[in-house]
């Protein structure tokens, strides 16, 4: 069955629940679905796993709602971008999962793809490997990882048909469209919503049946920084 | 000088990843046109940009805005990454803050700081079919950056091919690194000073050396 809403971000980010496990897209803020969190900074739910590369920037994007106290953990590959993520580290109160970046996406699409894990190269006789399980493949050491899966991801898209198909723009593409393939329930953000039909088939990304929810951005990244839409 | 050394190392039609730092004005001594720059947040056929044509959603892999080249693709992160692994990315050209003597690259993490950041590079360097790396020859307090053994958290076991420099160029050949190149005024004897890790120096290089 696949019927997208299209709907408002407050209406829709009542899915997410305290406890649950987010994936957020975005590479900084590039990207990121900016409305939606802005809508998590008000909505109650709290306890959450964040998968997502950073957790945004200091004060922005998912920065405000680590600022907020609203994360249990984060798993990412590049926590550096916001300088706040070891504070809260350091204070205990949060826990990090650092992957290598190319772990970390493949292990989004293993999630989304039905795979429970797989063996990469990446990271084998680093710190990154400790405790994991190795084996040798023709003459060569590889390392498990497990895939990653979630129950609501946030998703920033370029324009979606109401049907729920979606096309990215340039490098805001980035860890969107796997995050779209590995939750339960997935919302997408986007610039424009087309009748099914406008956009051709060939160029969609994302097909709708991963899409549950659309709804239309009102926090767009400019060159001078978060606005809002005019 | 070292970004402009390493331009010179790359075969023409070559797929270069840059790294953040030194190899990103590797692409300022690049013809554009015959090069492919792949960024690993999803764009291959990167290219410079002018200021007034700044798009805020375009940017490289250190965030920084880049343009898009004529015959440019864009790709979601696991497939930039299986392009890394999968060894179709030609060169990739890293940043270091150690080296050893045995190939090793170490460039994430400093020990007694907090380890929160990794991004691509343990990716790139188990992937990318030749790594070069491009360093100042000493850190900032002029203690060797090429040294032993790393003392830093390793990136990889994969070692690196070529060493670049501002003292030096060093090339891996069968059991070690050998000092193929002296950059600019530089001399073997301030390579040696700076230097705890071995290598041998080319025969070239000696012969001239004696011939003083």
């Amino acid at each position: 069955m696949s019927v997208t809403t299209i709907t408002k971000a407050e209406e829709v980010i009542q899915n997410v629940k305290t406890g649950d496990t987010l994936m957020v897209g975005g590479f900084g803020l590039i990207g990121s679905p900016l409305t939606l969190i802005d809508e998590l900074t008000r909505h109650e739910a709290a306890e959450l796993t964040v998968i997502s590369n950073n957790v945004g920037e200091t004060g922005k994007g998912l920065g405000i709602l680590l600022q907020q106290g609203k994360f249990k953990k984060a798993i990412g590959s590049y926590f550096t971008s916001n300088r706040e993520v070891a504070q809260w580290y350091n204070a205990g109160k949060l826990e990090l999962e650092l992957l290598p970046q190319g772990t970390f996406s493949e292990a989004i699409r293993a999630g989304g793809a039905g795979i429970g894990g797989f063996f990469t190269k990446t990271a084998v006789g680093t710190e990154l490997a400790n405790g994991k399980e190795t084996k040798d493949i023709d003459g060569e050491t590889y390392l498990f990882e497990k895939a990653l899966k979630a129950d609501v991801a946030l998703v920033r898209a370029w324009k979606a048909d109401t049907n729920g198909n979606l096309v990215y723009y340039k490098t805001a593409r980035n860890f969107n469209p796997i995050m779209a393939t590995a939750a339960k329930y997935v919302i997408a953000e986007v610039d424009e919503i087309v009748e099914p039909g406008e956009l051709s088939p060939e160029e969609i990304v994302t097909p709708h049946l991963y899409v549950d929810a659309v709804i239309t951005s009102r926090l767009i990244l400019t060159k001078d920084g978060v606005k809002e839409r005019e | 000088m070292i970004a402009k050394k390493a331009a010179e190392q790359l075969v023409p039609h070559s797929i270069i990843n840059l790294g953040i730092g030194i190899p990103t004005l590797v692409a300022n001594y690049l013809d554009q046109e015959n090069y492919y720059l792949h960024t690993e947040n999803g764009l291959l056929g990167v290219t410079s940009v002018e200021e007034e044509d700044i798009d805020p959603l375009i940017v490289n892999a250190g965030k920084l805005p880049v343009g898009e080249a004529i015959g440019a693709s864009y790709f979601h992160s696991a497939d930039s990454f299986a392009m890394i692994r999968g060894g179709h990315v030609d060169v990739a050209i890293l940043g270091a803050l150690q080296i050893d003597s045995q190939g090793r690259v170490a460039n994430w993490a400093i020990p007694g700081k907090d380890i929160i950041g990794v991004g691509g590079a343990m990716d790139l360097i188990a992937g990318a079919k030749k790594i070069i790396i491009t360093t100042n020859h000493t850190a900032k307090d002029g203690s060797p950056k090429f040294v032993e053994s790393c003392t830093y958290p390793i990136t990889s076991t994969r070692r690196a091919d070529t060493i670049i420099t501002d003292l030096a160029v060093f090339e891996w050949r069968d059991d070690g690194y050998e000092l193929t190149e002296l950059m600019g005024d530089a001399t073997l004897a301030e390579v040696k000073d700076n230097t705890t890790a071995s290598y041998r120096v080319s025969d070239m290089l000696s012969e001239k050396e004696n011939a003083k």
